[in-house]
C-alpha cells in the first residue's frame, strides 16, 4: 500500500492538510536526511535542506503526476538542493580530501584495512568516494532504485546509470587495493 | 548452464549485478541475470562481491542517524507562514484517502508508543508480517514504525520475495527474533528485527545472522545492525 498510500496522502497535502504533510514527514524523513547527508557530509546543512525538500513538497504536491513514485521524487528534490548546497560550499576539495585519505599510508591502513576487518574498510572507502559515485553506490544499494528511476533522480540516461555504477564500483575497489585489500576485479 | 562467451555481453550482464543484488531488475532481466551467474564462475565470483558492497552500503547508511526535532520545527514554521499569507482551497471529501490514512495511522509507530506493549507487539508483528509479504507480492508494504527499540542484539533483514506469512513469523519463531522496525529504505524492503532483547555478543550475533543467511526461502538478505 506504500506507492498508493504516498500518492494518496500528495494528494491530501495538495488539498492543505497539515496531518497528511505530517504522515509523508514521518515516513520518509530519515531516509531523505541519510541521502542528503551522504551528499553534503554535514548534519546541520543536511537538516535545513531536508526542510527544504519537504517544504516543495508541500508547495508542489498539487504538481504532482504521479509518473514517478513519491520517493523517487523526493530523492529528486532533495538531490537538487544538496548539489546546490555543495555548489554553494565549493565541496569539491572536500571530496580530495577525503579520497586522499583513503590512500594515504599515514591513515594507519596496517590496522584500519588488515583484511582480518574488510568490512570496515569496504565501509570506510565507500565514504572515500567521491560525491557523484557515493550518490550512485545509495541509491542503488541503500534506497533500491531501479535503473530508470536512478536515471530520473539523477538526470541521465540509463546506460549512464549503468556506467556511473560501473566506474564507481571500479574507484572503491581502486581504493580497497591501495589499502591493501585486492579483490581481483576490476 | 550458458557460459557467457561473448564478452559484451558478459559486461552487460555485469553491468546489471548491482541491481540484481538490491531486487530491482525486472523479471526477465533477473532471469537473465540468474542464467548467467549460473553458467559463469567468474561472473558469479564478482556477483559476490557486489553483495559485500550491498551489506557495506546498508550498514553505513544504518550508521548515519537521524535528523534532530529542529527539521521538523522548521519545515511546520516555514508551511504556517505560509498558509498565514494564503490559505489552501480544500477539494472534495475523499473517502479512499480517508481509509488509506486510516490504515496507514494503525502502523505500529503510533501503537508501539501505547503502554500495553507487549499486546502491541504481537499486533504490531502480524500487521508487518502481513504488509511485508501483501508488497512483496507487489500490492503493498509496511507501515513505518518510528519508535522502535533500541536496546538489545538487532539485524536488518529482507524476506524473499516468495516468503509467504506463514513462512516468516515461523522465521521469527524460530530465531525468537520480533520485527521491530521497517521498512528502512526508499524500497520499502529492510526491516529491522530484534534478536534478542539483551545484547548478545558479537560473534553470538554473527552466528546468529549467519544461520539466517541459510534460509534463501524466507529471506535474501541479513546483517548484522550494530
Amino acid at each position: 500500500m506504500q506507492s498508493t498510500s504516498d500518492e494518496v496522502l500528495i494528494g491530501r497535502i495538495a488539498n492543505g492538510d497539515r496531518l497528511a504533510m505530517q504522515v509523508l514527514y514521518a515516513r520518509y524523513h530519515v531516509r531523505v536526511f541519510r541521502f542528503v547527508v551522504r551528499l553534503v557530509r554535514d548534519e546541520g546543512t543536511a537538516e535545513d535542506l531536508i526542510s527544504e525538500v519537504f517544504l516543495d513538497v508541500w508547495r508542489q504536491a498539487g504538481r504532482f503526476e504521479g509518473r514517478s513514485t513519491v520517493s523517487t521524487w523526493m530523492l529528486a528534490i532533495a538531490r537538487f538542493k544538496a548539489i546546490s548546497a555543495l555548489r554553494r560550499r565549493s565541496d569539491e576539495e572536500l571530496d580530495e580530501d577525503a579520497a586522499g585519505a583513503i590512500e594515504d599510508p599515514s591513515d594507519d591502513p596496517a590496522t584500519a584495512l588488515e583484511k582480518k576487518d574488510k568490512s570496515a574498510s569496504i565501509r570506510k572507502c565507500l565514504m572515500g568516494l567521491s560525491a557523484e559515485h557515493r550518490e550512485i553506490v545509495d541509491l542503488v544499494y541503500y534506497h533500491e532504485k531501479s535503473v530508470e528511476e536512478v536515471a530520473e533522480i539523477v538526470g541521465i540516461p540509463a546506460n549512464a546509470v549503468k556506467t556511473r555504477m560501473f566506474y564507481a564500483r571500479k574507484r572503491l575497489a581502486e581504493l580497497l587495493k591501495a589499502g591493501g585489500i585486492g579483490r581481483g576485479w576490476p | 548452464m550458458n557460459a557467457i562467451n561473448k564478452e559484451p555481453e558478459r559486461h552487460e550482464i555485469e553491468a546489471l549485478l548491482p541491481w540484481h543484488a538490491a531486487g530491482t531488475l525486472s523479471r526477465r532481466d533477473a532471469d537473465r541475470v540468474e542464467q548467467a551467474l549460473a553458467g559463469d564462475r567468474e561472473l558469479a565470483r564478482r556477483y559476490d562481491l557486489v553483495r559485500e558492497e550491498l551489506a557495506e552500503t546498508i550498514h553505513l547508511n544504518e550508521t548515519l542517524g537521524a535528523p534532530s526535532a529542529r527539521a521538523m520545527e522548521k519545515l511546520f514554521a516555514a508551511i504556517d507562514a505560509e498558509e498565514a499569507r494564503a490559505p489552501r482551497r480544500q477539494r472534495s471529501f475523499d473517502l479512499g484517502g480517508r481509509l488509506s490514512e486510516l490504515l496507514s495511522s494503525l502502523t505500529p509507530r503510533t501503537l508501539v508508543w501505547s503502554a500495553t506493549a507487549a499486546l502491541v507487539a504481537i499486533f504490531v508483528q502480524a500487521v508487518v508480517i502481513a504488509a511485508v509479504v501483501v508488497k512483496e507480492q507487489g500490492v503493498a508494504s509496511g507501515p513505518g514504525l518510528a519508535s522502535a527499540p533500541s536496546e538489545g542484539s538487532f539485524a536488518v533483514v529482507r524476506f524473499a520475495p516468495q516468503a509467504t506469512a506463514n513462512d516468516i513469523s515461523n522465521f521469527l519463531g524460530a530465531y525468537k527474533a520480533t520485527l521491530v522496525e521497517g521498512p528502512l529504505n526508499m524500497g520499502g524492503q529492510l526491516y529491522r528485527i530484534r534478536l534478542s532483547e539483551t545484547k548478545l555478543p558479537k560473534d553470538e550475533v554473527g552466528k546468529i545472522v549467519r544461520q539466517m543467511q541459510s534460509e534463501s526461502k524466507v529471506v535474501g538478505f541479513v546483517a548484522a545492525k550494530e
